[in-house]
């Protein structure tokens, strides 16, 4: 049984004059990894401090399982756990006081949950050590240690692989299902990294200056793109060509591009007939990366 | 703090020497007279300052009144350093002493990170920002007493642990540069130094809310510090320069030296006593709480 843990409506934030986040809405499941996607400056970050509660909204409400971040801030706060930007601990103290220091401040908290955390994220051998001594990639795990204390439902990761070598990207994606898949737990996942997104998220959100423009699942935001490239000589005339039946666009390296379609054979039969060679017929499947570019414009920040 | 008392009980170690030196005596009856005279010649000169000339005629009054009873006011030994020392540092050492850890106690997370870690656990902000204080006002009280304790012990190696049953003349007020004797009163010289260390307290907790609200307010714990350094500092110069400016008197700054009614001497301002001190440090303290409560709930945390 999925139950949404976390729905936001009408999401607003304003500073000074300019309205940085346009009104978001969208709900999460359990069980599923989330991924938000946009370029620099879109409003990520910022809307994520909103859903942990470090900036207020203008307007708009957020609730986590159930409770309202504004009007049950401990209730809505005791099932979230989150990551944001560089995970910041105390460098003086060691990694296991740090993880002593934030449980004291869940109620209910049982002292062999510790061990659990620390096992789970593997950081057995240098929990004692103190934190300035460990790797990004060891500061990263006792962050995710850190949020899930509190045996969260809905886990908040801003750019969890930011700095990690490829071994340990791997390994932060394989954690990350593991959570969603085996745990039960929402995770939340805001990522630069387009490929990682494609291997690691259920559903993705795409934002842009401020407004979400899509949301849907990965395999369904790449079906929608499937395409076909076309390699015809000569070029000029299988253009216009082809621009009388269907919609035509060039990629990088100057192939025609047409949407997939079952008239293909029609198409091709078309330009053979007036005398264009088709030398190649292939069918593309798009990154999410093209899928991005093309839905963000490749815009800049405003 | 123990470096530095050493310092200044060797400082007094000299002068005593100084004295024996030019008297040939330590006889406290002709070391007093003879700074009854000194004082009595620096009156006649003309280059000293109007407000000058009236602590200075204080002093010699409050001197020829001991002289009169036959009480000597530097009975030798560690707890007259101790009394004369609280009486000095309450302006500047104690405040300065308080400040370094009190700017630091919010703005630090700030700048480490860590804040965003705290205000993401399930707990009210208000609760966390008071959990702060409290640890502030518990180190306060800890310096405070140390600071007592240390003064004792390395003056007494120097000066012996004798003197607590001394005399001391307390209860002068000076009215329009004249001494008024008549709520003069003999107390022992720990009752003196307790209600000393009181005020010293009082005046290092007031010092302490002001810095922690400047910690809140300006998020870096140099910025927090050189405005309390500037503010103390102008304060000690103003002391001596405003006793015509009456609006001076409501500046936290002018109003820290407490110790000072004890001792009878002419307060910056005509017209301040003890109880007026008191009061507007009280002011002082409790908005600078508001608005740090106020602040520290209500920020966007970017």
């Amino acid at each position: 049984m999925t139950e949404i843990t976390l729905s936001i409506k009408g999401l607003r934030k304003r500073i000074g004059k300019r309205e940085i986040i346009k009104g978001l809405d969208f709900e999460l499941k359990s069980g599923e990894v989330f991924g938000f996607l946009g370029p620099n400056g879109a409003g990520k970050t910022t809307t994520i401090r909103m859903l942990v509660g470090l900036i207020r909204p203008t307007a708009g409400s957020i609730y986590v399982c159930g409770y309202d971040v504004k009007k049950d801030f401990v209730k809505a706060m005791s099932h979230l756990g989150c990551i944001v930007e560089n995970p910041e601990l105390y460098p003086y103290l060691t990694g296991m006081e740090n993880l002593q220091h934030f449980s004291r401040m869940i109620p209910n908290f049982e002292s062999k949950h510790l061990d659990y955390v620390v096992k789970l994220v593997r950081l057995q051998d240098r929990i004692n050590d103190p934190v300035k001594t460990y790797s990004l990639g060891m500061r990263q795990r006792l962050g995710i240690a850190q949020a899930l204390l509190g045996k969260p439902k809905v886990l908040i990761l801003d750019e969890p692989t930011n700095g990690l070598d490829p071994m340990g990207i791997r390994e932060m994606r394989e954690f990350i299902r593991f959570l969603a898949e085996k745990e039960g737990l929402t995770v939340l996942v805001s990522s630069h990294l387009l490929s990682e997104i494609q291997l690691m998220c259920d559903r993705v959100a795409v934002i842009s200056k401020g407004r979400v423009i899509k949301v849907d699942t990965v395999s369904n935001l790449l079906n929608l793109q499937e395409q076909l490239v076309w390699k015809v000589t000569p070029f000029e005339k299988g253009i216009s060509l082809l621009q009388t039946v269907t919609s035509v666009s060039l990629d990088e390296e100057n192939h025609l591009v047409t949407p997939l379609s079952e008239k293909s054979s029609t198409w091709n039969q078309m330009l053979v007939e007036n005398g264009v060679e088709v030398h190649e017929i292939q069918r593309k499947v798009p990154t999410l990366e093209d899928l991005f570019l093309e839905l963000t414009g490749g815009e800049s920040v405003e | 703090m123990a470096v530095l008392i050493s310092l200044f009980t060797y400082a007094q170690f000299r002068e005593v020497q100084r004295q024996i030196e030019k008297l040939g005596d330590v006889d406290w009856r002709t070391t007093l007279q003879q700074q009854i005279v000194d004082t009595q010649n620096r009156l006649t000169s003309s280059g000293i300052s109007d407000e000058w000339k009236a602590q200075l005629q204080i002093r010699v009054q409050q001197q020829q009144y001991y002289l009169d009873n036959d009480i000597n006011p530097a009975e030798p030994g560690a707890p007259t350093f101790v009394r004369s020392f609280a009486q000095e540092s309450i302006t500047l050492f104690v405040p300065l002493l308080i400040m370094i850890i009190a700017a630091d106690i919010v703005s630090s997370e700030r700048s480490a990170g860590t804040v965003k870690l705290l205000l993401t656990r399930p707990v009210k902000r208000w609760k966390i920002l008071l959990s702060k204080y409290v640890a502030l006002l518990l180190s306060i009280s800890i310096i405070v007493v140390l600071m007592g304790v240390l003064a004792y012990l390395i003056s007494g190696v120097v000066f012996g642990f004798g003197g607590w049953g001394a005399p001391i003349l307390t209860g002068f007020t000076s009215v329009g540069g004249e001494l008024n004797t008549s709520n003069v009163q003999l107390i022992d010289q720990w009752q003196y130094i307790l209600m000393e260390f009181g005020l010293v307290w009082f005046v290092a907790i007031v010092v302490g809310t002001i810095s922690f609200m400047l910690s809140v307010l300006l998020k870096s714990t140099s910025a927090s510090m050189g405005v309390m350094l500037a503010a103390l500092i102008a304060g000690l110069i103003l002391s001596n320069l405003v006793s015509s400016w009456q609006s001076a008197k409501y500046l936290f700054m002018i109003n820290l030296d407490l110790t000072g009614y004890l001792a009878g001497s002419s307060p910056p301002v005509p017209g301040m006593t003890l109880l007026f001190s008191i009061g507007v440090l009280v002011v002082w303290a409790v908005a600078a709480l508001l608005v740090s409560f106020t602040v520290f709930v209500r920020q966007d945390v970017y």
